[in-house]
């Protein structure tokens, strides 16, 4: 059993009230943050917690709250990211909708480390039954002196207001989700001006993924050197992992980053094991744009180590055999599964949600789709696969925000790992419509996992 | 039906603006439509569009680009009930095309149409963050969630009883 910070009170009967929250000891990071310490001390504390930001990209927390400009009598804000899209990715929707208190008492504490008095949830539009549980949480903290005009008597004003998206996977991107909360569609910006010097209303701004600011309250309460003594190497504290796709116990877990990936896809405490006793095939371990691994560049690295759930082993090898921890979105694909149209439907997403902005996304994620479509329906060429290959290259890096290279990455790993599956499907197009290339892809010499 | 927010709407739309500082209102802009499409009969009709353009006092324009970017916004007449049925990955290697096919047959509907007798509409979408308890779709504020063809037989009946307990 590992050590759990977010959840160890999760499954506590009413935790999701404000009364029986603050008596499991909810709420004491802001007495603490607020009576005892200063605002760079809290900044500081989260600099050496080694905490990394929990939506995907893993940039250092505490660095990117140093970087918020203070000019003088300009309001500044911090901003929740809770516009949770990523396909494979459904955390913060457990966190926010069982433990909704600890999200706002790490935004009350985070608020008052960046100076926010206003301070915004931005929620995808669907959760729309989540947006009334946070609501309600703020309405109780409210009541009970955690938020509004001087609290706990430091003369400290926070208050919080929750923003439902409309439904647009581009809004998880930190300029966009600015754009939206402005009430404009959600095109993201170019940066520089980045937005702790110009985000919100032009005003300096951090924006900050659910998890991440949830973490901010064991942080404060054990100290930032105690929280980076759990995990490994830089992958600090805990993360959680959001498992689905064909495994006995899909869900979401907290693990401390020091268990392997093999152990959390087969022990009885994470996934499982596969679903009816199949064999896994593929995984792709950080959400849908993270490169897809088959089975056994998963389990071990190319030089043949055990590979861990972590940021530094996950990502071991670069893109040629690795891939990334990004939001924790862990989809398994068993036996049965077909890569030509896995990889499909995840094109067709990135096609449907491209902003239009960038020509190489706009044009080349429509491209990507209809060609992924027409291999998966029996009707692809042997050229497609090269024309797929050229295309994905030419999306990645060459647009203003990094959807391009999200829609691009599924993309290239899939032909990269499973070129022989994609020719079978060109070179067997009636076959490939009524059974799927299973496992051959591991024919020797590749090891598959009993 | 009217496009004019009734007291309790209004009042709703008051606490939306005010999340925001002065001068800032347009940033209610996509709660407004929410408000605007859940009052209005589950769309947005341009009147209702120039509507909210009045109230937030921003041109129509800017509220057509927001109303045509966001998924979640129903330009056109829709059923009483709207099943938004998740089709990407996951849910794909869940089983989604089997439950897709399901409502299909059961309605007698494609994508994007509604029953004859206005109930139903089926839509299409990608990811709803279900991933963990796919198959899924959304039915207005509710996640329908482990679809199976049993448990969609029963959702319908469900919907179908709902309305009729209201007529």
């Amino acid at each position: 059993m590992g050590v759990k910070l977010l959840l160890d009170k999760a499954n506590v009967p009413g935790i999701r009230t404000y009364e029986v929250y603050r008596r499991e000891g909810g709420y004491r990071s802001v007495e603490k943050a607020l009576k005892e310490m200063t605002t760079d001390a809290i900044v500081e504390e989260v600099k050496k917690s080694g905490l990394r930001g929990r939506g995907g990209a893993g940039f250092p927390t505490g660095m990117k709250w140093s970087f918020i400009a203070k000019p003088e009598g300009v309001p500044r804000h911090l901003v929740c990211n809770a516009d949770e899209s990523e396909p494979g990715t459904f955390k913060d929707r457990y966190l926010m909708e069982f433990i909704p208190h600890l999200l706002i008492e790490g935004l009350i504490v985070s608020s008052y480390a960046l100076g926010s008095n206003d301070t915004y949830i931005y929620i995808r539009g669907e959760y729309a039954w989540i947006t009334d549980i946070l609501e309600e949480a703020i309405n109780e903290a409210k009541a009970a002196g955690w938020l509004g005009k001087n609290i706990l008597g430091t003369g400290f004003e926070c208050n919080i207001h929750v923003q439902r998206g409309g439904g647009a996977y581009i809004c998880g991107e930190e300029t966009a989700l600015i754009e939206s909360l402005e009430g404009k569609r959600g095109n993201p910006r170019i940066k520089p001006p980045f937005p702790a010097i110009q985000g919100l209303w032009m005003r300096p701004t951090v924006v900050n993924n659910v998890e991440t600011l949830a973490a901010v309250v064991p942080i404060i309460n054990m100290g930032g050197e105690e929280y980076a003594k759990i995990g490994v190497g830089k992958s600090t504290g805990t993360k959680l992992i959001s498992a689905c796709g064909n495994i006995n116990k899909p869900g979401v877990y907290e693990i401390d980053m020091t268990i392997s990936v093999e152990e959390f896809i087969y022990s009885d405490e994470y996934c499982g094991g596969i679903k009816d006793g199949k064999k896994l095939k593929a995984c792709i371990p950080g959400g849908s744009s993270v490169p897809i691994l088959p089975a056994n560049l998963l389990l071990k690295t190319a030089k043949g180590e055990t590979r861990y759930m972590n940021y530094e082993s996950l990502s071991d090898g670069g893109f040629a055999t690795g891939s990334m921890l990004g939001s924790g979105g862990f989809i398994v694909l068993d036996e049965d599964q077909c890569i030509v149209k896995n990889t499909y439907t995840l094109a067709r997403f990135y096609r449907h949600e491209s902003c239009g902005q960038c020509s190489p996304c706009r044009e080349g994620t429509g491209w990507m789709e209809k060609i992924l479509h027409k291999i998966e329906t029996g009707k692809g060429e042997m050229s497609d696969i090269d024309l797929l290959w050229d295309i994905q290259r030419k999306i990645e890096g060459n647009t203003i925000c990094p959807l391009g290279d999200a829609a691009a990455w599924p993309v290239a790993a899939a032909i990269r790992h499973f070129r022989d599956e994609f020719e079978w499907h060109v070179n067997n197009p009636e076959l490939a419509q009524t059974s799927n290339f299973g496992l051959q892809h591991y024919a020797d010499p590749i090891h598959v996992p009993a | 039906m009217a496009t004019t927010f009734n007291d309790t709407q209004m009042t709703e739309f008051k606490r939306l603006v005010a999340r925001y500082p002065e001068g800032k209102q347009k940033s209610a802009l996509l709660p407004a439509l929410h408000l605007a499409q859940d009052s209005f009969g589950g769309w947005l009709s341009t009147e209702t569009l120039d509507y909210v353009a009045s109230l937030l006092q921003i041109e129509p324009i800017e509220v057509y680009e927001v109303a045509t970017f966001y998924s979640m916004y129903n330009l056109k007449p829709v059923g009483k009930f709207v099943f938004e049925v998740c089709q990407t990955g996951p849910c794909m290697v869940s089983g989604s095309d089997n439950i897709i096919d399901y409502i299909k047959k059961t309605l007698d509907i494609k994508p994007g149409e509604t029953t004859k007798d206005g109930m139903f509409t089926l839509k299409l979408v990608e990811c709803l963050g279900a991933c963990g308890y796919a198959p899924m779709m959304q039915v207005g504020k509710i996640y329908k969630e482990h679809l199976t063809k049993e448990k969609v037989d029963s959702i319908i009946a469900e919907y179908r009883a709902q309305a009729a307990a209201n007529n």
